[in-house]
């Protein structure tokens, strides 16, 4: 629709706008934001980390994209797009007479390159996953000058969902480096901005490390605004790196930064006191897509090399001591201690950020320490003389929870988790640990008793969640590595999960998910506690500033963002 | 004499807080874990002596706490309930020493009133109690590592100093090694080899052992010098030549020299391993939640929200500067009471 009215509207422009709704902005400004930390690479089809892929966001564009605010597909380079009966042939018709940041059109040609280069073995690119459906990879042919056609193995659930976050590269700048086996190193974070060039609202500038990374205005950006008016806004925005949330928060409230990505319930009630008296819009947008929850080891493991860890492997494969455990949780005090209020406690793994998608007939069984007490017992449980839990072979319940160090309200999420158990006669203890030498136990040596930790859903659709559901993923956490679903449950869960995943039906879709989501409750194989509520903040001088729940948060429209010279203060 | 009773309200100061810390289950009103979940971050309880009717009281009473209900951030006092303070109230168990358990605290209020005279802290445990439970961990953990680098270094010294030769250089080379080794580094090593689950004593154990074994060099080098000069002065050469025994020469001529030595040390090294103590706790490698200790109650003050808006959270800090004033004071003082003494 956008695509439509921009036709007509210009149709005497040489390029094939895009018109973006929205307050008309004022030109010029350099809008400044702080990164945790720094990107690793500029290069989209390597990058991993959330930094990484906020930078090439700014600096790139997709075919088709999700809208943050409404969540669903929009025309992006791709000006219209229409898909086979039988779902397997998607043609693409492009915007003509686009330009890469540098000056050089945009065709079929690149397409067809970046898909080869995001589908090559070689270069491990992290979305080459989500490009091979039910085994085989797509293939992508040039139709025409501006016409692609995408073919699928076979019927894709989330349709166009498919193209969003791939990144159009030039093939003038980068099919030398391919040739050569040099693509992995191409679009470092050494590169030169006359190296890079791309179809993002911006392009880069300068970059200091340790320092700042800055973009400017791409004078060849394809969008306008309602009136005419070439995006971006902004001439410059400058990303600042600065590694802890609080000198974030300390910067963003001496105005040396315009926005906050994401700040802590603490935070934000501290930002609260003066956002008034200094002109700061904070808003909470409520529950994002990110879950917090426990997780026991069940994996398959060698008894000879972990002796202690296999015994307690019984209780944690004991669905009745996963449930007592559930049944413990304070879910509403984790909520009010660690979150001010701010987020929702949860007991299945769709948040309620994820209207489309949440099954809203899960049971949410209040906290009822009797009630654990007594399904402990049932599994053949019993207490000390001192109140201690112990087993059907009376050997004494404890275990430890290793949860990130750098993560406060984790630790302190695991601190009232253990205290909830400790009234169930468990001795827990909890470990704090570094990020990456957690991660390494729970997926590599699998190490470990439990881990609270989190996970954040890409995208309100369940298909980015297959690998943690599918019992062979790759993040399936509490049991890696199986062969064959080791349980009924799971068999089934890999059933419809598959099934989901090529049925392009929505409705029957929503069926076959919510059936997940009721295994998941039914069977526990994550304790989920709470989602935090996405907080953010932005001076009150930034124009067109409407956060969304999916990331990146506040950067999603980075091209209509401005800056207010008149110092009007309007929050949204 | 105002230095005798500089002296003796040191002692006494210093004693009074040893014993506040030993017996901490009677002089806190709650246990350091209990958590009361619908009172996080409690401003310190207000005593009061005057009612909402603006009546006098002979006897202090306090208002329990309601969450504001406009959803800002912190309490407020419902007038309509006062509880009278009370003392010697029944409450928790805890233990004295050994298998000895008690209920008796020194005071309280009856429930459902709320008594939290330094605050509470982010689970809504009391402050007080935790800094109380909190100290005897950090305070034992520094007398006891002193006590162990003491005796180590004394006994090393004693021998290097009146034995001299092959003895004395290698006990000094030795000591010169470990003076070198920097002893935080080595806790980090020692705890990153230790398995995932420590139990509180064993860590509390572990951080005494690494201690004493590492700090005994600098005071085995200050008691080497003065037995080594006291094995030539005249009284001692004078028992010799009637045919004293070593041991009779160490006893009566030499050890009572380094006393003062050795309690001067102890009055400066305490205070040293309570810092390191904390240290390691506040970096999270020390004792572990629930247990409280000075290091770790210092832990919230690494966030600016907390630094911003819950200014009790810092009294153990203060608790940590009168400590280490105190023993300061204490260690000059002694020296100067006893040098007058021998002299």
């Amino acid at each position: 629709m956008v695509a439509g009215a921009a036709a007509s509207r210009l149709s005497a422009a040489p390029q094939d706008y895009a018109i973006e709704p929205g307050e008309a902005g004022e030109a010029g400004g350099r809008l400044v934001v702080a990164l945790r930390s720094e990107p690793k690479t500029l290069n989209p089809i390597l990058s991993v980390d959330a930094t990484s892929r906020e930078v090439i966001g700014a600096l790139n564009a997709d075919l088709v994209h999700i809208n943050r605010a409404t969540q669903r597909t929009e025309p992006a380079l791709a000006k219209s797009w229409t898909i086979s009966p039988d779902g397997k042939r998607y043609v693409l018709r492009l915007r003509q007479g686009l330009k890469f940041s540098d000056g050089a059109p945009f065709t079929a040609d690149d397409v067809v390159f970046s898909f080869a280069l995001y589908l090559d073995e070689k270069l491990h690119s992290p979305q080459r996953d989500l490009l091979v459906i039910d085994d085989h990879p797509i293939s992508v042919k040039k139709l025409g000058d501006y016409t692609v056609a995408v073919d699928l193995a076979k019927p894709y659930g989330p349709a166009e969902r498919l193209f969003d976050g791939l990144a159009m590269l030039p093939k003038h700048l980068l099919e030398p480096a391919y040739r050569e086996g040099r693509l992995a190193q191409a679009w470092g974070t050494a590169a030169q901005p006359q190296d890079l060039a791309g179809l993002g609202p911006f392009r880069l500038k300068l970059y200091v490390p340790g320092q700042q990374l800055v973009v400017e205005r791409n004078p060849y950006y394809w969008k306008r605004d309602q009136s005419g008016k070439p995006l971006p806004y902004l001439s410059e925005l400058t990303f600042v790196f600065v590694s802890s949330e609080d000198a974030q928060v300390i910067q963003f409230q001496s105005s040396e930064t315009h926005l906050l990505e994401r700040v802590n319930a603490d935070n934000f009630a501290v930002l609260q006191k003066d956002a008034k008296t200094k002109g700061q819009c904070l808003l909470d947008l409520g529950p994002g897509l990110e879950f917090q929850f426990l997780v026991f080891n069940q994996n398959q493991l060698d008894p000879g090399k972990f002796r202690e860890l296999t015994a307690k492997q019984t209780w944690f494969r004991n669905l009745k001591f996963r449930q007592a455990v559930s049944l413990a949780m304070d879910r509403r005090g984790m909520t009010r201690l660690v979150y001010g209020g701010r987020a929702t406690p949860l007991w299945g793994n769709v948040t309620p950020g994820d209207k489309l998608w949440l099954n809203d007939k899960l049971p949410h069984p209040e906290r009822s320490i009797e009630q654990a007490r007594q399904t402990l017992q049932d599994a053949g449980y019993s207490w000390d003389s001192s109140g201690g839990l112990l087993d059907a072979q009376h050997r004494p319940v404890q275990f430890s929870i290793l949860v990130s160090s750098s993560n406060a309200q984790r630790t302190k999420l695991a601190a009232l988790a253990q205290d909830d158990l400790r009234q169930l006669g468990m001795d827990v203890q909890v470990v704090p640990m570094e990020f990456r030498a957690l991660v390494d136990r729970l997926l590599n040596t699998k190490d470990y008793e439990a881990v609270l930790m989190n996970l954040v859903n890409g995208d309100v659709d369940p298909t980015p969640e297959m690998n943690l559901w599918l019992s062979r993923g790759e993040t399936h956490l509490w049991n890696l590595g199986a062969t064959k679903p080791p349980t009924a449950w799971e068999a089934e869960v890999d059933r419809l999960m598959e099934a989901q995943m090529t049925t392009r039906d929505p409705a029957a879709r929503k069926t076959l998910y919510d059936r997940v989501q009721e295994l998941a409750a039914q069977n526990l194989p994550l304790i989920f506690l709470v989602s935090p509520n996405i907080l953010v903040a932005a001076q009150s001088t930034v124009g067109n500033f409407h956060p969304a729940i999916l990331e990146p948060y506040v950067l999603w429209n980075a091209e209509q963002l401005f800056l207010r010279r008149a110092g009007a203060a309007q929050c949204p | 004499m105002p230095n005798r009773l500089r002296t003796v309200i040191l002692i006494s100061f210093l004693a009074l807080l040893h014993l506040a810390l030993l017996f901490a289950g009677f002089f806190a009103p709650y246990d350091f874990a209990q958590q009361h979940r619908d009172l996080p971050f409690a401003p310190p309880t207000r005593l009061h002596l005057v009612d909402a009717a603006g009546t006098w009281h002979a006897w202090p009473f306090v208002h329990s706490l309601r969450a504001n209900v406009d959803g800002s951030d912190g309490y407020t006092e419902d007038v309509a309930q006062a509880y009278p303070l009370r003392l010697f109230v029944r409450g928790n168990a805890f233990q004295i020493v050994g298998p000895w358990t008690a209920h008796v605290h020194l005071f309280g209020v009856a429930s459902p009133g709320q008594i939290f005279l330094f605050g509470t802290d982010d689970f809504g445990r009391d402050e007080l109690s935790r800094m109380l439970f909190g100290g005897r961990i950090s305070l034992f953990a520094g007398i006891l590592g002193a006590t162990a680098a003491l005796s180590v270094g004394a006994f090393l010294g004693v021998l290097s100093g009146f034995y001299s030769g092959w003895t004395d250089a290698v006990i000094m080379r030795t000591s010169e090694l470990f003076l070198a080794l920097p002893w935080l580094y080595l806790l980090f090593a020692v705890r990153a080899i230790l398995p995932l689950r420590v139990k509180t004593t064993d860590a509390f154990l572990l951080f005494i052992v690494v201690v004493g074994l590492v700090a005994w060099a600098r005071p085995a080098r200050l008691v080497r010098g003065i037995v080594l000069s006291a094995r030539e002065r005249h009284f001692a050469l004078a028992a010799r030549a009637m045919g004293a025994s070593n041991f009779h020469v160490l006893r009566y001529h030499i050890l009572p020299e380094i006393y003062v030595l050795l309690l001067t040390t102890a009055a400066l090294l305490i205070p040293q391993f309570v810092l390191a103590e904390v240290t390691l706790s506040f970096l999270g490698l020390g004792v572990g939640e629930p247990i409280p200790t000075w290091g770790n109650l210092l832990i919230p003050m690494q966030k600016y929200s907390v630094l911003r808006s819950y200014w009790w959270l810092c009294l153990p800090a203060f608790a940590l500067v009168l400590l280490f004033l105190a023993y300061h004071w204490a260690s000059t003082t002694l020296q100067a009471a006893l040098g007058e003494v021998r002299s």
